[in-house]
């Protein structure tokens, strides 16, 4: 048990420890002397915890390793090098290690502000879009001449509720 | 709008706040927003970066607040400019040393801007002189919804706004409030209020300088999270904070009063001596000086009308505002000679301390 602490951020023995309450949750960071003073614990102008705690936790590696961003490219070893993502897809490809950092990271973990409602109707108008498209494309491929024309109708449809604003 | 012009217009920020609510000199909000489908600025491929600021260009300018507005790349911003912009709170320094497709559009008036592939594709921003919390977010919303009628928001309806860094997940917002504290700095409790005030889960900065230097006595105090948490109900928790500081500023002031009032102004007293005589100023020296003329505004010993000169001169005092207003580069050393030059001939006609405070004490 006489494990001495480590830094969290570089793993030199720690001898800075820090406790601080955001939330009613405690947060404990442990740092060496020099990222102590390079992250400006020691200035009393005041740090950014969460800035920290995001570093810390990229350290431990975590289970799954080598997951690769589909949309673009990026891997979980990136993310280690620059503590940001690739794109909005890389929330899902990397699920596993945000969820556990969000709890530490912020108040809760479920967004409850504003919602871009015009934006998402959109997307739901252009996903049900592209579907119609890829039946009609199916459709017509094994000559089923009354489904696509019926999807035709439902493309349409749909084409006309976008009404004055198309999708980019 | 062009930027020779802009910059030769005063900023909001300069506007006189009132005196109730003079310890707060500014209210900003800012917003992180990214595109669906888009990589962020920092992981995308340059031809990806320049068609996001295309997109985001045109779709920023083409709304209401934005009319007449300054729409340019960062790359057609010398450095002196680029300094100016940030010195005026408009961009910030990680945008200003951004690689090609990165641009920024600027509201005539100045309380608008938005920065287009900083960190994240969009970071809008409000800013107000005062107190401002409330109306602050009201045009940001309204800013924001109108945008996001032309552009798909990354937007998960767990995570909320999907940004770069996990830190601004959720609303994407970081609401904050720059503060003038002199009293908690020269009566040594502004470590206590940074503890007391992260427990709460704000963040304080000090303004100028880097670090430690707080210089000017002047502090950022933002919220720290942003998932979890509606805007509404995170600028509440902010308002209150901040309400707390101001009572807590102003007993501090009044402590330092009843404790040794001469001491106080003796210091303000020295300041206002070395403003009008001095003639060499560090940049820091200037804004402990001026903060101690403001705090003079604040206890009545100078005329209230006074305190929006002060504050236009912590921004015209930054190098980047000094070396413009003499149309050249000059070196830190020589900097100090035109400040306290500058300083000099300001104070010359400012009004004369008057040291018997009001009967109704200090504001
Ligand atoms: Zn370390
Ligand atoms: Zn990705």
């Amino acid at each position: 048990m006489a494990n001495p602490l480590k830094c969290d951020l570089c793993s030199k023995p720690a001898t800075v420890h820090l406790t601080q309450i955001v939330n009613n949750k405690v947060h404990k960071v442990d740092l060496c002397e020099e990222c102590a003073q390079a992250k400006g614990v020691t200035d009393p102008s005041g740090f950014s915890l969460a800035d920290l705690l995001l570093k810390a936790s990229l350290n431990p590696e975590p289970a799954a390793s080598g997951m690769k961003c589909e949309q673009c490219g990026f891997t979980q070893a990136d993310f280690k090098k620059h503590g940001r993502f690739g794109c909005p897809a890389c929330f899902d490809t990397f699920s596993s290690i945000i969820e556990p950092m969000l709890d530490t990271m912020h108040k809760g973990t479920t967004h409850t502000g504003k919602v871009p409602q015009k934006a998402l109707a959109r997307k739901t108008l252009s996903d049900r879009l592209n579907k119609l498209e890829l039946d009609l494309t199916e459709a017509i491929k094994s000559e089923r001449y009354e489904d696509a024309a019926r999807t035709r109708d439902e493309i349409n449809q749909v084409k006309h509720s976008f009404g004055q604003k198309p999708p980019r | 709008m062009t930027i020779a012009s802009l910059i030769d217009t005063p900023s909001e920020l300069t506007d006189a706040a009132s005196s109730k609510t003079a310890i707060v000199l500014m209210t900003r909000v800012r917003l992180a927003r990214n595109l669906a489908g888009n990589a962020f600025p920092g992981w995308a491929k340059p031809t990806q970066r320049e068609d996001v600021l295309a997109a985001c260009r045109d779709a920023v300018a083409a709304t209401a607040p934005m009319k007449r507005s300054l729409s340019i790349n960062v790359d057609e911003l010398s450095d002196l400019e680029k300094q100016i912009l940030v010195e005026r709170h408009l961009i910030s320094r990680e945008l200003s040393g951004a690689k090609a497709g990165a641009g920024v559009v600027i509201s005539k008036d100045q309380t608008f801007s938005v920065m287009i592939n900083e960190e994240d594709h969009l970071r809008i921003q409000v800013l107000r002189s005062g107190f401002q919390l409330k109306k602050t977010w009201a045009a940001i919303n309204e800013l924001d919804s109108a945008l996001e009628d032309r552009l798909d928001y990354a937007f998960s309806p767990t995570l909320g706004y999907l940004t770069a860094c996990p830190t601004n997940l959720g609303t994407g917002m970081r609401a904050s409030a720059m503060m003038h504290l002199p009293a908690l700095v020269i009566g040594n409790q502004m470590e206590k209020v940074v503890r007391a005030v992260n427990q709460l889960g704000m963040v304080v900065r000090g303004l100028f300088g880097e670090g430690s230097d707080a210089s000017g006595s002047i502090f950022q105090i933002s919220n720290q999270t942003t998932l979890g948490e509606a805007e509404e109900a995170i600028i509440k928790r902010l308002g209150s904070v901040l309400n707390s500081i101001i009572e807590h500023e102003l007993n501090a002031r009044q402590k330092l009063i009843e404790a040794d009032a001469n001491k106080l102004f003796d210091k303000i007293g020295r300041a206002y001596g070395i403003l009008q005589n001095g003639h060499l100023l560090s940049s820091s020296e200037a804004m402990n000086l001026l903060s101690l003329i403001r705090l003079g505004v604040d206890l009545g010993v100078f005329p209230d009308a006074h305190r929006c000169v002060i504050d236009r001169l912590f921004i015209e005092a930054q190098p980047g505002h000094l070396q413009h207003a003499q149309h050249g580069e000059f070196e830190p050393g020589q900097r100090d000679l035109l400040r306290a030059g500058r300083l000099r001939a300001e104070f010359a006609n400012f009004a004369k301390p008057n040291f018997t405070l009001s009967s109704d004490g200090p504001n």
